[in-house]
């Protein structure tokens, strides 16, 4: 029986589901993917982390291909990833989450100031420092999400849907850190459903549909566009 | 008197040492939620490695806790590269089984090279003598300094687990390991890590044990099957309750002795003709039942 669900799940991780993807994100550019439910965002940001198998074509970094290296590497590089799951350690403190998103520095004094740094962006945290994660409500626990990504200092920052599952009010607060990152000079990948306002936000944005790129464009261009009404409205 | 404080101190410092023991496999268990039954054959080795060099070299046994302590760290980090890491793909049965196997492997490896005979320690500073520690109390010295010694070592892996970055790195990867991922931990080097140091806890154990106690290749399941009721008593995955679960352990070992005492102030006839005795590790096992029946989070609860 187990034998048989294993069997299955494999069919399912061989089965490719992005295709021709190709997009660039520049140095202190703030890029957005939108797209429908299931149109491969995410399986788009687990690749670049080495968290998913690529079969085919190029990742690079700075002119340097990596689909090949594991994840630690790749954080190392300076790639970190705020999963959509946000996968905080939720027994331990906030504190001790965001340390934790400093793994790869050695640099106490670096760490420090990434800390006060996170503490600067996200006020609510800083009172809240020795509490457990999981005692937070599911704004902050989203805050603590993009403050641990931040923690290394990272040359590139991919969030995956901050906004999910968030009150409207929180919605508004998350994004304006994300705007106030991008205004520090961040690197950042943005992928959101919140389509209007990531747009809004974004330097640039590309449009993904079943797994293929299908719109590239600023994000007024892309708005008007017929290839956006098509991706989400199926019109 | 002097029985009954005799048998509850002689618990505690075995239960400091049993605590030793299982702290390896709740460790184990908190980092990757394998279960593994091999750990009593761990021990074993631990035995061997200690009694081996202490009677090769001429050093005094308790000087071979370092080299046990590395061997246990070395056979951990084989087993986890060269067998666990695999069966980690399988479903929960395939480790399960898996496991086993290197339970059985490990203990005919053992059969086929120290062959099947008893072996035990005759010389060194502590053993046969012993200490009086008033009222009564008269304990083995190689006892004494195996509890003290496991409680250091306890401590050592306790501080290590919470104050460092390496613990720090293993606890986030027990919590979540694909997120410890996304932080640059290298979770399999942790997992790896785990296995060392529930190896090199566990030996370091085996050759404090065979201060006192034989050896033989057989004896491994028995250490794993108390390892088990300790971990199950604490809670799967707690270092602290596997601290206390051990003392409780190594007291309910003690009840034959209990027994005694109570048989002489009461003087009953029928209580002498229980073989109580025999019945020494049957307590054991009966905890074990009744916690897994009543509280199968343990005293202090899962990890998770």
């Amino acid at each position: 029986m187990s034998g048989n669900t294993a069997g299955r799940y494999r069919v399912l991780d061989f089965l490719p589901v992005l295709h021709g993807v190709s997009l660039n994100v520049g140095p202190g550019e703030t890029v957005c993917v939108v797209g429908a439910n299931g149109a491969g965002k995410s399986t788009l940001l687990r690749a670049i982390m080495g968290a998913q198998r690529v079969f085919e074509g190029r990742i690079l970094f700075e002119g340097r291909e990596f689909q090949e290296l594991s994840t630690e590497k790749i954080v190392r590089m300076g790639i970190t990833y705020v999963p959509e799951e946000r996968m905080l350690f939720t027994p331990l403190s906030v504190e001790e989450n965001l340390l934790l998103g400093a793994y790869v520095l050695n640099d106490g004094k670096k760490i420090q100031k990434n800390l006060e740094f996170v503490y600067n962006l996200f006020p609510a945290l800083k009172e809240r420092r020795a509490q457990a994660a999981s005692t937070l409500s599911g704004g902050e626990q989203q805050m603590v999400a993009i403050g641990r990504g931040m923690m290394s200092g990272p040359r590139i920052l991919m969030l995956d849907e901050p906004s999910l599952g968030l009150a409207p009010l929180l919605v508004d607060e998350v994004l304006d850190a994300v705007r106030h990152l991008k205004q520090e000079g961040i690197t950042i990948l943005l992928v959101e459903q919140k389509v209007h306002e990531a747009l809004d936000l974004a330097d640039r944005g590309y449009v993904i549909q079943t797994g293929r790129i299908v719109a590239e464009g600023s994000g007024d261009e892309l708005l008007d566009s017929d290839m956006f009404r098509t991706a989400f409205l199926g019109i | 008197m002097d029985i009954l404080v005799s048998s509850l101190v002689a618990g505690l410092l075995i239960g400091m040492v049993l605590a030793l023991v299982a702290l390896g496999l709740t460790m184990i268990f908190g980092v990757m939620d394998v279960i593994n039954f091999a750990h009593g054959e761990f021990l074993m080795i631990g035995m061997y490695a200690g009694l081996f060099t202490a009677q090769s070299t001429g050093m005094d046994p308790l000087f071979t806790l370092p080299v046990a302590a590395v061997v246990g760290f070395l056979l951990g980090i084989i087993c986890y590269y060269g067998f666990i890491k695999f069966v980690m793909r399988g479903p929960m049965v395939a480790q399960l089984l898996g496991t086993f196997g290197l339970m059985l492997f490990i203990r005919n490896l053992a059969l086929l090279i120290f062959g099947s005979e008893d072996r035990a320690l005759h010389h060194g500073i502590l053993v046969g003598k012993s200490f009086d520690l008033g009222m009564g109390v008269i304990m083995p010295a190689t006892k004494l300094a195996a509890a003290c010694l496991s409680v250091v070592a306890f401590v050592a892996i306790w501080l290590l687990m919470n104050r460092t970055r390496i613990g720090k790195a293993l606890t986030a990867t027990s919590l979540n390991a694909q997120g410890a991922r996304y932080m640059g931990i290298p979770t399999e080097w942790m997992n790896a890590l785990a296995w060392g140091i529930g190896g090199g806890s566990v030996t370091i154990a085996g050759a404090l044990i065979v201060n006192f106690w034989s050896v033989n290749p057989f004896m491994g399941l028995l250490f794993t099957m108390i390892a088990f009721a300790i971990v199950a008593l604490g809670g799967f995955g707690s270092v602290p309750g596997a601290f206390f679960a051990g003392l409780v352990v190594g007291i309910i070992m003690e009840i034959p002795g209990i027994w005694d005492f109570f048989t002489y102030t009461f003087n009953s006839d029928w209580m002498a003709d229980v073989p109580m005795t025999s019945l020494k590790y049957m307590w054991v096992y009966l905890a074990y039942f009744v916690i897994m029946v009543f509280r199968p989070r343990g005293l202090f609860g899962w990890r998770k």
